[in-house]
């Protein structure tokens, strides 16, 4: 009787469990089902669709778009939407090893700093990124553009043609990239230098170990995880990057991001933009992967990266 | 190496910075000569008000077993890493093995340590933890394997050397660490408190087995710790610091039953100290009144403190004549199992007396009490 009294309550607590679950998670669960999940396998179908009229998906289903984001057209197989590939690809790997460069000493030497002070300055590393995107990119044109004491150095130290200016060119996207994306490498950094453990700095150095292997050894190993989560958070949106190129990198600029922007926006093309936006998923994961292969064998802890 | 005004090498260490050579070297090496420690003069201090060390002189024999004790910024660790090369001295000189290395940085000293937090690296295996400082010094992958395999031997780490560090516990890491130090055969092993994070069971076999590990080898080791009953088991020679200076150096005993001053005497876990008002060749007067002490205990001053260690002190026993006797009560009685601790009253102060558990009736709290204490126990302690 007891036991049996028992039972039942245990399922009422199990059903008011799963209501529970089912309150908290639904609104949740419901926004990504039809702001993430569907519109993403609309995507995909749209990717398989015929081009028609004004750039509207048509039936019948077909692989034309992939052959036209491969480069074959009505004139035979042109090399321009490789190059943007790689040139995207490109990018995000130079911005991303610049970024590392630039952060790694900014977020140790924040470390080094006074309590109070270290809020301050982690503040002024973020505290850009709250102005709007745009905005802060068209002030790169105005620094970059002919005429500006940037471009005449520029030009003074042979690097530019009289009369240019730095801008447009891949170099302002990459200074674009890096610029817009540090807050998001400093931050995890900061994270990984703040909980060091000094301690085995001193055991490498004890263990006959100079200071720059001492560094290799026992520091960067342990800043690994931050370097790692910094690096998913600077190259993915890198990657995908719209604003940047649009703006800073003229018509030699562009990134898969403005290829993908100008079939849905032109309406030119959506079944060619869809299958844009479906190969830099297939890219995006699979440096994802990369990431976390990485981050085992170097045990940085596979946690940090997604 | 940049400082041209010190030894630019030790022999020892142009032996482990030449690669070439420690690559040729064929099976046995030379055990190394343990190394002598010369302080002289170090002065630390620490941003405006903090002096870390005032003034040190010390000197540690080669092969001894060397304990640096005192209380929570004391300087002891300080000190240590002083003789590791991780802190630099604002005046003074370390010498070791007779060479002045005090401009010598951690990485070029044959020296090495074991650290309170262990430090081992956790991205690297156990093996690679114990081979650490042999690759940083340049030996041969097959030295390594060798040493690596000796040392566990030695050590009893056996299975462990496999395991990741992540899956080992408090004592395991604490015996791969000290086997990570010993690896590089140093002149001399510096030990940071290396035991207080463990329990006091592993605690106790740790500190014997440091013991015979030194022994064994014959190395210098220079042992920090807080602990004062750690400190007399292991060492051969004890300093005792505080505040920055070294209040006595001797061996366990004499830091023991003499210590110099009440400080020392408290540190070392002494409680019965009384004011000494007057003092003559073979007397003193404290609190408990006038005491008969040894005429050896003479001193230059009439003041300081009278130290009665409870061990010392006999209870309602048949004494000979020339013994103080004191009438005093029990307020407090504590069983220790071993042995019995009682807390007495006497002439209006409390004095703490020890009795062994030797199946002699115990006494009960409210008896009376006749204490009696031969006068060659007492010691006299400067202020």
């Amino acid at each position: 009787m007891v036991e049996s009294s028992r039972m039942a309550s245990r399922g009422r607590a199990v059903v008011g469990e799963s209501r529970h679950l089912l309150f908290s998670v639904a609104p949740g669960a419901t926004w990504i089902v039809v702001f993430l999940v569907l519109p993403s396998l609309y995507l995909m179908a749209v990717a398989f669709m015929t081009n028609g009229p004004y750039g509207l998906p048509q039936m019948p289903l077909t692989l034309n778009s992939f052959e036209q984001l491969a480069g074959f057209g009505f004139l035979g197989w042109s090399p321009g939407n490789l190059y943007t590939l790689l040139r995207s690809l490109w990018q995000t790997f130079l911005a991303t090893v610049l970024v590392v460069i630039v952060a790694y000493p900014i977020a140790y030497y924040i470390t080094t700093c006074r309590i109070k002070w270290r809020a301050i300055m982690l503040l002024l590393v973020v505290v850009p990124s709250w102005t709007n995107q745009v905005i802060r990119t068209f002030g790169w044109m105005n620094l970059l553009a002919p005429g500006t004491p940037l471009s005449d150095l520029a030009q003074w130290l042979g690097f530019i043609p009289p009369n240019m200016g730095l801008y447009p060119s891949n170099f302002a996207v990459t200074l674009g990239l890096v610029y817009n994306f540090l807050p998001f490498m400093v931050l995890p950094l900061y994270a990984a230098f703040e909980k060091l453990d000094t301690a085995q700095v001193q055991a490498a150095q004890d263990l006959y170990a100079s200071p720059l292997r001492a560094f290799w050894h026992a520091v960067f190993p342990q800043t690994l995880p931050g370097l790692l989560a910094g690096t998913v958070l600077v190259a993915i949106p890198a990657f995908g990057m719209y604003v940047i190129p649009e703006l800073l990198g003229g018509g030699k600029g562009m990134m898969l991001g403005n290829l993908v922007a100008n079939q849905f926006a032109g309406g030119s093309n959506w079944p060619l933009g869809a299958a844009g936006a479906i190969l830099m998923l297939i890219a995006t994961f699979i440096g994802l992967f990369a990431m976390r292969r990485i981050g085992k064998r170097l045990g940085g802890g596979e946690e940090v990266v997604i | 190496m940049s400082h041209p005004t010190t030894v630019a090498k030790t022999t020892d260490q142009g032996a482990t910075e030449s690669r070439s050579d420690s690559a040729q070297q064929s099976g046995e090496r030379e055990r190394r000569e343990p190394s002598s420690i010369e302080l002289k003069g170090l002065h630390k201090r620490f941003g405006k008000h903090t002096v870390a060390l005032d003034d040190v002189d010390l000197t540690i024999e080669a092969g001894e077993f060397f304990t640096l004790l005192g209380p929570s910024g004391c300087g002891k660790t300080t000190l240590l890493r002083m003789l590791a090369g991780l802190e630099e001295p604002d005046a003074g000189h370390v010498c070791i093995g007779g060479q002045d290395v005090t401009d010598i940085p951690p990485h070029k000293r044959s020296v090495n340590t074991v650290f309170q937090s262990y430090a081992l690296f956790p991205h690297l295996s156990v093996r690679d933890n114990l081979a650490f400082g042999l690759r940083m010094r340049g030996d041969s992958k097959k030295e390594q394997r060798r040493k690596v395999d000796e040392v566990a031997e030695f050590i009893q780490l056996g299975s462990l050397v496999d395991r990741p560090v992540d899956q080992l516990s408090g004592g395991q890491r604490q015996r791969i660490a000290l086997a990570r130090a010993l690896i590089c055969e140093p002149n001399v092993l510096l030990l940071d408190e290396p035991l207080s994070a463990l329990d006091a069971g592993l605690r106790g076999q740790l500190q014997v087995e440091l013991q015979r590990i030194q022994k064994r080898l014959g190395m210098t080791f220079v042992f920090v710790t807080h602990d004062q009953d750690e400190a007399m088991v292991m060492s051969d020679r004890i300093a005792v610091l505080d505040g920055g200076i070294i209040q006595q150096v001797g061996p366990p005993n004499e830091v023991y039953e003499h210590p110099r001053n009440a400080f020392v005497a408290r540190f070392m876990g002494h409680d019965n100290l009384f004011a000494i008002h007057a003092s003559g060749d073979d007397w003193v007067d404290t609190e408990l009144g006038r005491l008969h002490i040894d005429p050896a205990e003479q001193r230059e001053e009439q003041d300081g403190w009278l130290l009665v260690r409870p061990e010392t002190l006999e209870l309602n026993a048949e004494v000979p004549e020339n013994y103080n006797q004191l009438q005093g009560k029990v307020m407090e009685r504590l069983y220790r199992g071993s042995r019995v601790e009682y807390r007495l009253e006497v002439a209006g102060v409390t004095m703490m007396a020890t009795a062994s558990n030797l199946g002699q009736r115990l006494l009960n709290v409210g008896d009376q009490v006749t204490v009696s204490v031969c006068p060659d126990d007492l010691v006299r302690v400067a202020s």
